[in-house]
Order: C-alpha cells, then sequence, then structure tokens
C-alpha cells in the first residue's frame, strides 16, 4: 500500500462483534480521517479496546469490515498490517534492551539499518540516553515512551494507542499528553486514542466519538461535543450536566419550552434533539449562576427556584455548589473563584438562572426516567 | 468508654508475651530445619566419604583414603558401560519429552477447551501411579507386541514417565508469560513463526530448562520401572541393584557424587548467575 | 513523511482467523484455535495412550487371565477370570494391609516432618531470597544421589556395629543387641526419609504464594501467632498438604526397593511391589503379578478420584 500523506484514513462498516454470552459492538461506523488525532471515549465495558484489537487484526469481527487508506484489511493479519499499537501495559519485551526493543519492528520488516533508525526513534522522546538498559530498569514513563517509540519507529499508517497513558501519575500524565499531541503534529502520523478520560480525550483530539454499550453515541470536535450533547449519556459522560425533565408545552421554529414543575424552561429549537412529548433538557453547570433574591424575568434566561444549597465543594479553581429545588432536583452549579462571589452559607436560598442559548435538547431521556 | 482505655493496656502486653513467644517458636524453627537439613544430606555426605574408601569388593567399612576409584573408574567391570547407557538414554528421553510436554503445557494455559480437565487428568495419572503399575504394564505390553526388550524399550519406557513433568515445570513458567507480549510482537510484523522464536521461546526458556533437567535427573536415576523392562541393558541404577547383594563398589559412589556435585554446581550456578543478573538490571 | 518500505497486502489465504489473544479473546472456540491446540496435544496424547493407558489395559488383560491347559510354566490364555483377584487378595493380604500400613505411617512422618521444614522456607526466609533459594536447593539435594545410593547409604549407616546404631540403643529405641536394619522400623525410616522432598515441595509452593499481608491483617485482628497458623496459614496450605500426601502415599504403597532384603528390609516386611516383582520375574504368573496391580491400581484410583472430586481437576497439575 503506498501512502501519499502520512498517516491513512480508517473507515470502519457495521462492526459487529459477538463474544460467547455477549455482544461487545453492536453496530460501528467510524471514519477519520488521514493525520487526524482522533480519540475513542468512553467507559469500562463500553467496546473501545474491543474496537480497538478489530483495528490492529487481533480480533476479527463477527461482520463488517474494516478499511485503511480505501484498501479493505478486514481478512489481513496484524503482522502483515501497517498498524502499531502503543498497549496499556506497554508490552515491552523484557529479554530485549530498550534499542531492540525499539528495533523489533524494523527488523521484522528486513527495513535498512535498523538501529540507526531505532536511536533517532529514541532520540525523538527523549530517551537515547537508555537504549542499552532493560525495559525493567525503567520507570513507567520511560517504558510509555519506549512503547511509543517502538510503535513510531515503523511509520505505521495508523497509530493505535491503548489508555496508554492510565499508569502514570496526574503530572506525567499531563506532560506526556503535551509530548503525545506535539509528536502527532510532528511526524504528521493517523492517531486513534483509546481513552476513558474525557479531559485527555477533549484536550488532546481533533475528533472525540463517545462509545457506550457497544455503539457510537455521537461525534465530533471536543468543542462541539461538549457544547451541545445529543444524548443523557454523553452529557454526563462529556462533563457534568443539569438535566430537567419535562413535557413540551411551546414550540416554534425558535425554540421549545417545557414545563418542569411549574417552571418554564427553553431551549433554542437548533439546539434541540426533540421538539415534542417528555423530553430532558440541560445545561452545563458553569454555565448558570445563582442569586440570593428572586432575579427578573427576562427574554433568553431560564429561571429556576427558590432552593437550598445542601453542599458546598471547593476544588481550588472553583466552587461547585449542589442545590435542592423542590420537585425539580438537585442542581449543581460552578462558580469560578474569582475572589469576589458572593458568599452563601449551606442552608441558604437561593435562586438559579441560565441562558437559553446555553441550553441544549437531548434526543433521550435519563436512565431511570419513567416514559409515559 | 473505660473499657476502651483498658483494652490497649492489657493488649500491649499480651503483644509482648507474644513477641517473645514468637521469638523463642523462631529460633525452634530454625534449629530444626537446620537438624532437618543435616538428616536430608546424612546419606549424601556417607556416599560422597565413602567413595574415597580404600575398599575392594564390599564398600561398609572404612579402611582409608584413596583416590584409586576416582582415577581408575572403569576398570570396575560393567559400571562405565551401565553410566554411558543411563547418559543415552537420559540425552533421548529428556529430548523426546521436553519437546512433547512444552507443547502441551502451552497449549493448556493458552487455549480453552472442552477436553481440558481430561487432558489434565491423563497427565497428573503418571504422577501418581506407582512405578511398579507402570512398568509391569509396559513389561506385559512390549512383552505380548513381541519387541525385543532392550535401549529402546527403556527409552520408551522413560519418555513416558517424564512427560507429565515436563508439562507440570513449564505450565508454571508459561503461566507467567503475559500474552500480551506475543501480541506486541504480531503487531510488529511478526509472523507466528517469528513470535514464537523471538519472544515466546525465549521467556520460556528457563523453565524448558529446568523441566529438561529434572526430567534427566528422573530418567538416569529411574530404577523399578527399567528394571521390569531393559532387557540385558544395564543402565547405573541396575548395576548398583544387582551390586547391592554382594557390596556396591566404591566406584559406584564416585558416579553418584560426581553427578551429584555436577547438578548441584549446576542448579547453585543458575541461581547465582540469575541472582547477579537480577542485581544489574535493578540498578 | 513516507512510510518506509511498507506494503501491506491482504492475506489471500481466505478466511484464516486468529483471536489469539488477551482478555475476553482468551476463549479459543474457533476453528484455527482448535487446529493449534489439536497439533500441540496430538504428540503427547497419543503416546500417553499408547505407553500409559494401554499397559494399564493390558494388565486388567492379562489379570483375568487363566492358566494354559498345558500347565506349562508362563503359558496362559485369555479368559474372564476374576478368581485370580479373589486370589491374590487373599495370598498376598498380609502384604496389602502391610504396604498400605507401612504407606499410612511413612506418611504421617513425612507430614510431620516436611511441614515445619516448608514453612520455613516457604514463609519464615521469604525476606532473604538468596537464603530461600539455597535452602530450597539443600531440600532436593537428596534428588540429585542415586535413590538405591541413599538407601544404601541408611543400610550401612545403621548396619550392625556402626556409631548410630550405638547412639539409637543407648537412647533406648533399640534393644540393646539388637539390630535395626531389617525390621519394620528400619523399612518406614527408609520410605519417610526418602519421600521428604515429594511431601516438602508441594506444601512449599502453597506457602510460598501464602501472601505475607493475611498473616499480618490476622495478627492485626488480636490473633496470636498460635491462632494465625492453625486459623489461616494451615487452612490456606491445606492444598499442597493434600497434593503431597498424595505424591507421597501413592508411590509408598508401590515401592518395594526399601522393603526389599538387599536393602533395608528382610523377607518378613515384603510389600505388594516385592510380591509383584516376585510372581513376575521370578514365578511367571503373569496373572497373579497383574491382578496384584491392578488392585493396587485401583485402590489408589479411588483416592484420586475422591481428592478430584473435592478438589477439581485444575489443583492436579
Amino acid at each position: 500500500m503506498s501512502a501519499s500523506s502520512s498517516g491513512a484514513a480508517l473507515e470502519l462498516k457495521n462492526i459487529r462483534k459477538e463474544f460467547p454470552g455477549f455482544t461487545a459492538i453492536e453496530d460501528l461506523d467510524l471514519k477519520i480521517n488521514a493525520g487526524e488525532f482522533f480519540a475513542l471515549l468512553g467507559p469500562s465495558g463500553c467496546g473501545k479496546t474491543t474496537t480497538l484489537r478489530i483495528v490492529a487484526g487481533l480480533e476479527t469481527p463477527t461482520s463488517g469490515r474494516v478499511f485503511l487508506g480505501g484498501e479493505d484489511i478486514t481478512d489481513t493479519k496484524p503482522h502483515q498490517r501497517a498498524v502499531n499499537t502503543v498497549f496499556q501495559s506497554y508490552a515491552l519485551f523484557p529479554h530485549m534492551t530498550v534499542l531492540d526493543n525499539v528495533a523489533f519492528g524494523l527488523r521484522q520488516r528486513k527495513v535498512e539499518d535498523p538501529l540507526k533508525k531505532a536511536q533517532d526513534a529514541l532520540a525523538l522522546v527523549e530517551l537515547g540516553h537508555l537504549a542499552d538498559r532493560r525495559p525493567q530498569q525503567l520507570s513507567g514513563g520511560q517504558q510509555q515512551r519506549v512503547a511509543l517509540a517502538r510503535a513510531i519507529v515503523n511509520r505505521p499508517s495508523l497509530l493505535l494507542l491503548d489508555e496508554p497513558l492510565g499508569a502514570l501519575d496526574l503530572k506525567l500524565r499531563r506532560q506526556m499528553q503535551i509530548e503525545l499531541k506535539a509528536i502527532q503534529i510532528e511526524v504528521g502520523l493517523t492517531f486513534l486514542h483509546v481513552t476513558h478520560d474525557q479531559e485527555e480525550a477533549m484536550d488532546m483530539a481533533d475528533t472525540v466519538a463517545v462509545m457506550n454499550k457497544g455503539r457510537i453515541e455521537q461525534m465530533g470536535a471536543p468543542e462541539a461535543l461538549y457544547d451541545r450533547p445529543k444524548t443523557a449519556f454523553v452529557s454526563k459522560f462529556l462533563g457534568q450536566s443539569n438535566l430537567f425533565i419535562g413535557e413540551v408545552v411551546e414550540s416554534n421554529d425558535s425554540a421549545v419550552s417545557i414545563n418542569v414543575s411549574g417552571n418554564k424552561i427553553t431551549v433554542p429549537t437548533a439546539r434541540a434533539e426533540k421538539t415534542a412529548g417528555k423530553i430532558a433538557v440541560g445545561v452545563r453547570p458553569e454555565k448558570m449562576q445563582f442569586h440570593e433574591s428572586a432575579p427578573a424575568a427576562a427574554a433568553g434566561l431560564n429561571i429556576l427556584g427558590p432552593g437550598e444549597i445542601i453542599d458546598i465543594r471547593f476544588t481550588g479553581v472553583s466552587n461547585q455548589y449542589l442545590i435542592e429545588i423542590p420537585n425539580v432536583g438537585a442542581v449543581t452549579v460552578f462558580a469560578q473563584n474569582v475572589g469576589k462571589s458572593p458568599v452563601v452559607e449551606l442552608g441558604a436560598n437561593v435562586w438559579v438562572s441560565f441562558k437559553v442559548e446555553h441550553a441544549f435538547g437531548l434526543a433521550d431521556l435519563p436512565v431511570g426516567t419513567e416514559e409515559d | 468508654m473505660t473499657s476502651l482505655i483498658a483494652k490497649p493496656a492489657a493488649g500491649r502486653s499480651r503483644n509482648a508475651r507474644n513477641a517473645r513467644k514468637m521469638r523463642l517458636g523462631d529460633s525452634v524453627l530454625w534449629v530444626y530445619t537446620a537438624v532437618a537439613l543435616v538428616f536430608l544430606l546424612t546419606p549424601i555426605v556417607y556416599t560422597i566419604v565413602y567413595s574415597f574408601n580404600d575398599s575392594v569388593r564390599s564398600n561398609t567399612v572404612w579402611e582409608g583414603f584413596t583416590l584409586h576409584h576416582w582415577t581408575n573408574l572403569c576398570d570396575q567391570p560393567g559400571i562405565c558401560a551401565s553410566v554411558g547407557n543411563s547418559f543415552f538414554i537420559g540425552g533421548v528421553s529428556t529430548l523426546v519429552s521436553t519437546i512433547i510436554g512444552t507443547m502441551m503445557a502451552i497449549a493448556l494455559v493458552r487455549y480453552r477447551f472442552r477436553a481440558r480437565s481430561l487432558v489434565s487428568l491423563l497427565l497428573f495419572l503418571p504422577m501418581a501411579t506407582p512405578e511398579i503399575v507402570m512398568g509391569a504394564g509396559l513389561a506385559a505390553l512390549f512383552f505380548n507386541s513381541g519387541t525385543e526388550f532392550g535401549m529402546t524399550t527403556i527409552i520408551l519406557a522413560h519418555i513416558m514417565f517424564c512427560i507429565s513433568f515436563v508439562v507440570v515445570t513449564v505450565k508454571a513458567r508459561v503461566q507467567t508469560l503475559d500474552p500480551v507480549l506475543e501480541e506486541a510482537a504480531r503487531d510488529l510484523y511478526a509472523n507466528p513463526f517469528k513470535v514464537f522464536m523471538k519472544v515466546t521461546l525465549p521467556l520460556l526458556l528457563p523453565g524448558i530448562i529446568s523441566a529438561a533437567l529434572l526430567s534427566f535427573a528422573l530418567s538416569f536415576d529411574d530404577f523399578i520401572i527399567t528394571y521390569f523392562n531393559n532387557g540385558s541393558t544395564k543402565t547405573f541404577p541396575l548395576f548398583v541393584y544387582v551390586s547391592a547383594a554382594r557390596g556396591v563398589p566404591a566406584e559406584a559412589n564416585v558416579v553418584s557424587s560426581a553427578v551429584f556435585l555436577i547438578a548441584i554446581t549446576v542448579v547453585i550456578g543458575m541461581q547465582v548467575v540469575s541472582a547477579a543478573r537480577r542485581k544489574k538490571f535493578s540498578a | 513523511m513516507a512510510i518506509a518500505g511498507f506494503s501491506a497486502s491482504p492475506s489471500k489465504g481466505g478466511s484464516k482467523r486468529n483471536s489469539k489473544g488477551a482478555s475476553k479473546s482468551a476463549l479459543k472456540g474457533d476453528r484455527k484455535g482448535a487446529w493449534v491446540v489439536g497439533i500441540l496435544l496430538a504428540p503427547g496424547l497419543i503416546y500417553l495412550s499408547l505407553f500409559f493407558l494401554t499397559p494399564l489395559v493390558q494388565l486388567v488383560v492379562t489379570a483375568l487371565e487363566s492358566p494354559d491347559p498345558s500347565y506349562a510354566i508362563g503359558a496362559y490364555v485369555y479368559d474372564l477370570n476374576f478368581q485370580n483377584f479373589v486370589d491374590v487378595a487373599v495370598k498376598y493380604s498380609l502384604q496389602i494391609f502391610r504396604s498400605f500400613g507401612y504407606a499410612l505411617l511413612a506418611t504421617i512422618f513425612a507430614l510431620l516432618i516436611s511441614y515445619p521444614l516448608a514453612y520455613f522456607v516457604g514463609v519464615k526466609v521469604r525476606r532473604w531470597p538468596m537464603l530461600q533459594r539455597m535452602t530450597l536447593i539443600l531440600v532436593i539435594a537428596p534428588f540429585f544421589i542415586s535413590f538405591l545410593l541413599r538407601t544404601v547409604a541408611w543400610k550401612q549407616l545403621l548396619a550392625q556395629g556402626s556409631p548410630l546404631l550405638e547412639v539409637l540403643q543407648n537412647l533406648g529405641l533399640v534393644a540393646h543387641g539388637g539390630y535395626f536394619i531389617g525390621t519394620p522400623a528400619a523399612v518406614v525410616f527408609g520410605l519417610t526419609y526418602n519421600f521428604i522432598p515429594f511431601m516438602t515441595l508441594p506444601i512449599y509452593t502453597t506457602l510460598e504464594r501464602l501472601d505475607g499481608r493475611l498473616l499480618e491483617a490476622g495478627s492485626d485482628l488480636y490473633a496470636n501467632p498460635f491462632k494465625v497458623f492453625t486459623k489461616i496459614t494451615l487452612p490456606l496450605s491445606m492444598p499442597g498438604v493434600v497434593s503431597g500426601t498424595l505424591l507421597t502415599f501413592i508411590p509408598i504403597a508401590g515401592d518395594y526397593v526399601n522393603a526389599s532384603k538387599e536393602f533395608l528390609g528382610a523377607p518378613d516386611t515384603s510389600m505388594i511391589g516385592n510380591m509383584v516383582d516376585q510372581d513376575f520375574l521370578a514365578n511367571q504368573n503373569y496373572p497373579y503379578a497383574s491382578a496384584l496391580s491392578v488392585l493396587l491400581m485401583a485402590t489408589i484410583l479411588i483416592l484420586v478420584s475422591l481428592y478430584v472430586r473435592r478438589a477439581g481437576t485444575e489443583e492436579l497439575l
């Protein structure tokens, strides 16, 4: 296969994977553009690792096809695919030196001058001085970088990363996120990064796909996904959301309104997935404000309250308030810690408000809600 | 509240008493182990010492120190031939049983199949069957099929009982081998053959070597099964058994001591080497 | 950046699925997996069927044979002569009881001696890995000296006139002017000695895997060392104890070297093994020898199946 650009495009069509006793992937369609940093995000057991293994060739789909750079590689064996993986546990060969580890793929492909190329790859990850050590002698972060070098040195059409930063402590993880992104841009490969850490996905990826129970629920740029989640799962998994459930009472071309126990919540029609029946409307906690006295009604503003502050958490950057509004539920509000925000105490009665343009309407209802 | 305060105090003196009891118990255990080890090693020391005994026929009374038996080992009729036979039989049996056993060990650990329990049982039975039963059975088999008793029948018998021990030893090693390493190799363009040669085999090698050594030791030392199936071929244990009636010559002690010293050196050497390597790579 | 010299062409081999891998896909039920398993297991299975199972069948067949009408020595014909089993059980009832009796005693002694040893190596000296490994080597060192010579050594060490025997006499364990070699005690002694490593190793393996934190948790919860041992260590080491017991009792029951008169025994300490030897090689009474072997094997199979029923086959190997 020839590659005109550095990375290649990946396409998964109607992928289904069944194991004895359960179905890991229901019906998966995926397109990744060449040179893109793509994140597959989801909780444990959602099928993201299985998807990765199918792309790598370590699993065969029960049905469906895999295309790399336009070519059907579904029946190709892993050692014949131009795809390399950075494994979650790094999987460095303990009986070889770091240099031999990195040169392994090159040697299997009988590439010229494997050791020099391996040394260059190590230099790229700033570990050139550790070439003669054994993996056991390296720290977790160093092993992770060796695993990365070992994969990248082969210039694969597609690089797969299986939660590679999971075992690192927070600071190292942040550092590696920056480095990974930099390397991806510099070398120009296509990255498929599997993770359950939504901050990581949003930070590093050009496109994020949120996966749940064997399906992709929503896919798009991180900002788009965050700004307008389309399902209850995505709204809760990617960041936090307050969800309000009610019957649609008004619906026209510009706005949809629902009745939440006497309170009217409005969402722009362009941001609503469903416009009739019982729907869920949500808003991000940081988009909300609370008021110590009832705010004046205004167009474009949703108001709820009054409610009692039942919990306050201090997280350094912000204060998180949990407000219990009767007949509505518990609402979370993030207030940025700028020093002069109204300081209220536990038990205080407050109103909450948020702009209509920040609301989003979901296609489904949260798990556990009764349908009428 | 008072009970809570009282308990810690009582607990402290109980702990002190326990600590003293533990120290006493500890030293008893150390002494016991030392005595037990001396007990275990006494016949070994005896055998080695008496290989230097200036005896002619029977080696029961100490008559003086000599190196004669060590230097003129093959003067004793039949002994060198029997040792040679034992080495040859041991070598062939080890080779075949190690290969067969390693294959089975990999299959048992890495694959799930319905007949797994049966296979495990079939492998366990030779280890649990008395040698007399296996020896007599094999003799009956060879006799009824008209096979001539000799080197071949001995080797066939030895391979049989070595396989199970090889499987047990290699299995333990395979279980420590993370399958993800082989996946990584496949991901890095190695075909299945290369995966086995470059990753699986090197990492299994210590276990395979242990299994081979164990197999050789079992074969070399085997008496009962060999006794029933040997025809006219003499192995070293058979030589010892036959000569036990009139007196085991000191040359037998020499052979056994030599084998022991080589084996012990190899085993201890392997430990020292791997300890040194561990130290080097944890720096 | 061009992809250096790589070409990935789809395999023309059709649907060769290869699902070897970690975690969920470790369940290999598919075609290729089954194929590989077959190849890996075939040589061993065939070999053991041929040279282990078939001989056992042979034994049963021979055990049912009857004497040839010509009554020539060593000549027998196929038959279903179950009487052989009865004959053998009656004729050798003494040896049978004696064998199992010796085996029981030797196993108990081996257990009592081995357990503290295994505990020492597996638990006490964990802190010093080198010492642990060296001690373990010393425990299995007897394996490296010929089994026969080990036994001969004790025969000499405890023969009449030896210093060790005098010590035993002074301690009152042996009657003054009496002898040790040739007595049942000597046979049991030899059996115990020879099989201590067989008992120690499985117990050691189990104890070695014992998580030290469990013992710490016990002390933390107010258990004194004795209680920690009886309530935590001992129960958790039971798999090793059972395994060691099986691996000791069974070979001992079939042993005859220790009991033979050339070694530690005398004609009146003969065990099942000696009788099989005699009938097979001396008397050429193959049916009797086989019947006795089958009886021994049957008893052992019953013991093993009881064990397997309790513990499952995973623990066997």
